[in-house]
């Protein structure tokens, strides 16, 4: 059940074609594996592991090294609020103590109804706009009791449904080269000549 | 000055020049369509009309210095890759995470085709065979900007086979990442993209220009290091040295975060500007919030060591950065108020580096937890006076010798410069320590009137008899 389904299955193809070794694409596929089911199952990673070559320990390997990586259901809604020092300096530790008391959950706790999970988080790289947050990896800034009070609010009443999507989607656009634009990646032992634009002549 | 630049909307007030972020100010800076009509790939264009070689001279000449923490010359380092060894690759650096950084997000989803068109003049110029954009798992407009700029250029003719119609042909690949802020080491990074745990390999051997992905020479360079080049080759070297200093030309990005009353990213001019003209300046940041005072700042990224404001008139210039005991990094000054809660305040940043360690290196794993569980006792209001030696003795187990600290008049130091010696493969050990040593030597006061003082239970040997 939790293996890709077909039409992830063509993704997942077309992703592995694009690298020169097949287990390159292990990152990109474990995120379609948890946009399908919202976390990375048993089964997806033997699955993966067929699908680029490598044995299921290998894929759990380096699955387990990235924080994204989820192994069991969480809410349908990541609340990540940040905690390194910018955030800090500007509130954030109030924001959390906010969110932990409106969400009736401690930091890494997911709610009884399965909507929200609260996570502290590193450093998001919005440090001007302290402090700030993100939902399924949305970004919201300079944030404020109120704010989130509304933020919560509006994602229980599915007003942002359309720019938040369920936890799991990260991209909602992926990248597609058309087979007559595509140079191909080919494995390294394969290539030995440099390439021809080098020879000191003008390309144009 | 009297330089022309080509992109139009080049100038704020000050005549400061806008190298990478000319576009920002347009609502669509991100489509095809407005980079085409603001010089969009005319760099490219200009570039492959001249031999590779030539184009890798410009680069080497202008100086352009990378922008991802080591400010090492881009021009040099694709000089660095062995003779006639192909393929050669090129591997984006857009993991962004570094505490208190926020320029390549922005260039990322403000300006792909920018980053995008800057990728092809450093393929073309190094000959290399594939390009990797490696972008932060936790980004995800940026993803989605990068693949629909991507996606436009496939189309349009600019990336793929036979570029603009030239010989020139290489494909430039979304490749993103899953929360690991050690992947932003070059050669974890080159680990992660390979599919393994991003974990750091040990230099030497494994410098990526000589064996980096697959084995094979790689050129890793930073998204706004790359994003500089389109500029270059629309106006020349002449133009891109005519900014800033002969050892920092050009401008950089820099963010500036925490207690300040505007705070903001700026594209500075290189060189010469101040953290004054950044904190306290009119154009940049206007002062401390509440028009309180300022107690310290944090220069270069949360792995810098602080400064107080006797180092306001330093500028953004390694040479004179270094020996005053800290490094510029990835642009990102962070500043302290006087409301700052010193000891809580180096937690968040030990806490992130002790968090995020990958686990390869003893010193570093073992050490940052103690560091961060220490200095947390401290912060709590349980710890004792032996706790702050501890502190010092568990961090020369990561940095031996002497770290690396800013001058202070009222205390009477003296700097101690960049950079230290360390134990581990990479520099997330040394960060942990970093900000445990700035705080606790600018500010040990704060530490002492923290602890208590340790009381020793004497313990009086009962003999047994043998
Ligand atoms: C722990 C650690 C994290 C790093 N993170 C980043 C990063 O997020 N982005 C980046 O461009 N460089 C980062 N660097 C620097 C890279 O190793 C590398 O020097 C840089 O990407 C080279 O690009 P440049 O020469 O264009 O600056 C990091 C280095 C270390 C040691
Ligand atoms: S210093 Fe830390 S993060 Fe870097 S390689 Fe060693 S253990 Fe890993």
């Amino acid at each position: 059940m939790s293996r890709l389904s077909d039409s992830n299955v063509a993704v997942a193809k077309e992703i592995i074609a694009r690298y020169p070794r097949q287990k390159s694409a292990l990152i990109p596929l474990l995120h379609l594996a948890q946009e399908q089911t919202g976390y990375i199952s048993r089964e997806a990673m033997v699955h993966l592991g067929e699908l680029v070559g490598v044995t299921s320990a290998e894929v759990y390997g380096t699955a387990t090294f990235y924080e994204m990586f989820r192994f069991e259901p969480i809410g349908k809604y990541l609340v990540n609020i940040c905690g390194t020092m910018s955030c800090a300096l500007m509130g954030s530790e109030k924001l959390m103590h906010h969110a932990e008391k409106r969400l009736g959950v401690k930091a890494g706790g997911t709610t009884a109804d399965g909507m929200f999970t609260l996570a502290h988080a590193e450093c998001q790289a919005a440090c001007t706009e302290a402090p700030c947050l993100q939902v399924n990896y949305r970004f919201r800034l300079r944030v404020t009791t109120a704010d989130l009070d509304n933020l919560i609010d509006d994602l229980k009443t599915g007003k942002l449904s359309d720019e938040i999507p369920v936890h799991g989607v990260l991209s909602k656009v992926r990248q597609h080269i058309a087979p007559d634009r595509e140079v191909g990646a080919v494995a390294p032992e394969l290539v030995n000549e440099s390439p021809v634009w080098l020879n000191g002549k003008a390309a144009l | 000055m009297s330089v022309t630049y080509a992109h139009a909307p080049g100038f704020v007030a000050g005549d400061r020049p806008k190298i990478v972020t000319s576009r920002f100010e347009f609502a669509d800076s991100y489509t095809l369509e407005r980079y085409l009509a603001t010089d969009g790939y005319k760099g490219l264009r200009a570039a492959l009309s001249r031999p590779a070689n030539e184009i890798h001279d410009d680069v080497k000449n202008a100086t352009v210095l990378g922008r991802g923490g080591a400010g090492f010359p881009a021009g040099t380092k694709w000089g660095l890759t062995p003779q006639q060894v192909w393929p050669r690759y090129l591997v984006v650096n857009g993991d962004e995470s570094e505490p208190g950084t926020y320029k390549d997000r922005l260039l990322m989803e403000r300006d792909p085709h920018q980053l995008i068109e800057g990728c092809l003049i450093a393929s073309y110029a190094a000959g290399l065979s594939q390009c990797f954009l490696y972008i932060r798992g936790e980004m995800a407009l940026a993803q989605e900007r990068v693949a629909t700029a991507l996606n436009e250029a496939y189309a349009a003719g600019y990336i793929g086979k036979n570029i603009l119609g030239s010989n020139f042909s290489i494909d430039i690949i979304l490749h993103w990442g899953a929360g690991a802020y050690v992947v932003g080491e070059e050669t974890a990074l080159i680990e992660s993209l390979e599919g393994n745990r991003g974990m750091p390999r040990l230099k030497p051997p494994f410098f990526p220009a000589a064996n980096g992905l697959y084995g094979q020479p790689t050129i890793v360079n930073n998204v706004e290091t790359l994003a500089n080049l389109p500029w270059l080759m629309c106006n020349g070297v002449a133009a891109y040295t005519a900014v800033g200093t002969k050892t920092s030309p050009g401008t950089r990005m820099v963010a500036v975060s925490g207690h300040v009353k505007r705070p903001g990213v700026f594209e500075i001019i290189n060189g010469t500007t101040t953290f004054r003209d950044l904190i306290f300046g009119e154009e940049f940041c206007g002062g401390i919030k509440d028009d309180n005072k300022l107690k310290a700042f944090v220069p270069g990224g949360g792995s810098a060591p602080w400064f107080t404001p006797d180092q306001l008139d330093l500028p953004f210039e390694a040479s004179q950065v270094g020996p005053a005991g800290s490094m510029l990094g990835s642009g990102a000054v962070m500043v302290m108020d006087e409301t700052t809660d010193i000891p809580a305040a180096a937690l968040t940043l030990t806490h992130f580096y002790a968090h995020e360690s990958c686990g390869k290196c003893t010193p570093c794993r073992e050490g940052g937890t103690w560091l961060e569980r220490i200095l947390r006792r401290i912060v709590d209001g349980s710890g004792t006076d032996a706790d702050l030696q501890q502190l010092l003795e568990v961090g020369a187990m990561i940095c031996p010798g002497d770290f690396p600290h800013a001058a202070n008049e009222k205390l009477g130091l003296k700097a101690v410069p960049f950079p230290y010696k360390m134990t581990t493969i990479c520099f997330v050990g040394p960060s942990a320590f970093a900000p445990v040593h700035s705080a606790l030597t600018l500010f040990r006061s704060e530490f002492e009137a923290r602890v208590t003082k340790r009381v020793t239970i004497p313990v009086t040997a009962v003999g047994v008899s043998s």
